[in-house]
């Protein structure tokens, strides 16, 4: 996996996938690239529309709490986001963010802020914030996490070995 | 040595025994999902080249958050859905049917088993001592057509609560409470048990509603023991062989014990806009309330709608106030039917709605308009939840809310009893 690079936007403590993926566009949930358009929306209204394939997406503590709608990191993904960076993750959003193939990175946000230029890689653990020249490094994901995200996600994970791969 | 409750049930679906921290391919009992997770899951399992389930009887699709569908995706949904039932035999819980997780409890959960369901509140099932936990819709995908999962031992916390629930303050104040103390992240990953006096001497009602919002504060799931109140209840649903004597070994090892108790508890509340926003009712502005919301899978049984019940009949609900009421099951409904409890409920001006998830997510029966204020025996309060980011929900038992119905205020409900 090569290293992405992206700006940071930054959000506060406990988004939610009420926040990530509204109730009231619940219908919209079998149109993900529609869906996609209002990811965020209720957090940040402009965050849809002004991210940049590659962007960061830094959240605070419990991010991705609440239901466990796959849609929610889906329509991150689709977005364009590279990766989800906070403090901790709510568990099933968290495992539907390896399912779907988007890394999801625990680390101490508090010295990101918006608009800071990172670059990340997955390989060697280490998130580099090049604006504030800050480096964080992170643990790896659980074996069976890491092999379904080196796959690109579990039904491509699935496809290649017809189970999951829970070993190294 | 000893085990917890949470090790016993997945050692034995593991096929050996095991720790917390330990990554283990489980066997799945029950696999199911609802008609917003399901159509991701049939999409999913096509692309993954899996045609075929597991255990099509214990695969259930259930129709419940748009039911009936207030608009033509989601009706086509519902086809998609009924149509990868009838080519796979997957089972069909038809709209009107009610909740995913209230009637999977009275038609499918039994105590020991391992139960995943696309929704995070399939945890409601852990009362019944069933190891009932929440995934997205690939991984249910990938359960349905294998008949397993992997999963993380959790570490188990004991939970032990001793004294009489004081009048006006029931199972639901009591987890409100619990969330309020542990907060929103404070039990991520581990798996809750519920035991001491008042948990064994409450009713499966009660349980239930426990354990439904265990995942309100991250945990993975909130187990009770089977015990004679479990066997009482399987039988009265007409499956008592399923019933087996579940409980920790007494040398089990916990991360945490915890230890409430309730006889010092208030009727309590969620405020917006997070579960563990929690203050006593005394506590919170008497505002106006434009809607009181009764039902789901936190509060959706009979014995829900009995206590509101008997707030309500005879009285009326306030002018300027809507009462919505949505029986969790077409069970509840008949059974309410029946014994006059929806008649009193009618009478004081509620409105009776079809069995499902109703006003709770936010797609249909009592989206609330701008500014408005609502107070759900639901589970969740985040903003946007019932369908406008400019509304307010608060959470409380069915007694509250039916308190507050008839003020048109937040309202303490130990003034009416």
């Amino acid at each position: 996996m090569e290293t992405l690079r992206g700006k940071a936007w930054k959000f506060r403590d406990g988004i939610s996938t009420d926040h990530i993926a509204p109730g009231r566009l619940f219908y919209l949930r079998s149109n993900l690239p529609e869906l996609a358009k209002h990811v965020l929306e209720d957090a940040r209204p402009d965050f849809a529309s002004r991210i940049r394939p590659g962007d960061f997406v830094v959240g605070g503590r419990n991010f991705g709490q609440g239901s466990s709608r796959e849609h929610a990191p889906a329509v991150i993904k689709l977005s364009g986001v590279s990766a989800v960076i906070a403090k901790s993750f709510a568990r099933i959003f968290f495992r539907n963010c390896i399912n779907v193939g988007l890394p999801a990175i625990i680390l101490n946000t508090d010295g990101i802020d918006e608009g800071d230029d990172l670059e990340l890689d997955l390989m060697a653990g280490k998130l580099s914030d090049l604006t504030k020249d800050k480096s964080y490094a992170f643990p790896p994901l659980p074996t069976v996490m890491g092999n379904i995200l080196k796959d690109g996600g579990l039904v491509e994970h699935i496809k290649k070995h017809g189970d999951f791969k829970i070993d190294e | 040595m000893g085990k917890t409750l949470s090790e016993k049930i997945l050692g034995v679906h593991a096929g050996h025994d095991v720790r917390p921290g330990q990554f283990a391919i489980v066997r799945v009992d029950l696999a199911y999902v609802q008609d917003g997770t399901g159509p991701l899951t049939v999409r999913q399992m096509d692309k993954m080249g899996l045609s075929k389930l597991a255990n099509p009887n214990r695969t259930i699709v259930f129709l419940d958050h748009a039911s009936p569908s207030p608009r033509l995706e989601l009706s086509n949904d519902h086809k998609l859905l009924r149509e990868f039932c009838r080519r796979t035999g997957a089972t069909l819980s038809e709209v009107g049917n009610g909740i995913s997780h209230n009637v999977a409890n009275e038609e499918y959960a039994n105590p020991g088993e391992v139960i995943v369901g696309a929704d995070s509140h399939t945890c409601t099932n852990g009362a019944m001592s069933a190891f009932a936990t929440g995934m997205g819709s690939t991984d249910v995908a990938v359960a349905m057509a294998l008949g397993h999962t992997w999963m993380r031992i959790p570490e188990s916390w004991k939970v032990v609560v001793t004294g009489t629930f004081p009048k006006g303050v029931y199972a639901k104040d009591f987890m409100l409470h619990f969330i309020g103390t542990i907060k929103a992240d404070g039990a991520v990953y581990k798996a809750l048990e519920f035991v001491g006096p008042t948990m064994d001497s409450l009713s499966l009602a009660g349980r239930l509603t426990i354990a439904n919002m265990a995942v309100e504060c991250g945990a993975k799931v909130g187990l009770f023991n089977s015990d004679e109140l479990t066997r009482q209840y399987l039988e009265k649903l007409g499956r008592p062989e399923k019933y087996l004597p579940l409980s920790a070994d007494p040398d089990a090892l916990y991360e945490r014990v915890l230890e409430f108790d309730v006889g010092t508890l208030e009727p309590m509340m969620a405020c917006p806009h997070f579960v563990d926003n929690v203050k006593p009712i005394r506590e919170v502005e008497p505002i106006h309330v434009d809607q009181v919301f009764m039902g789901t899978s936190t509060n959706g049984r009979l014995e829900d709608f009995h206590q509101a019940a008997s707030i309500l009949k005879g009285k009326a609900v306030a002018t300027g106030t809507r009462l919505l009421v949505t029986p969790g099951s077409r069970r509840v409904l008949l059974e309410g039917l029946a014994d006059g409890t929806f008649q009193s409920l009618a009478e004081a001006g509620g409105i009776i709605t079809g069995p499902g998830c109703g006003a709770c997510v936010g797609v249909h029966e009592g989206v609330l308009g701008d500014g408005e204020v609502c107070i759900a025996t639901q589970n969740r309060n985040f903003k946007g939840r019932m369908g406008n980011p400019n509304s307010f929900i608060y959470l409380a038992s069915p007694v509250s809310a039916a308190a507050a119905a008839i003020t048109g205020r937040i309202t303490d409900p130990r003034d009416f009893l």
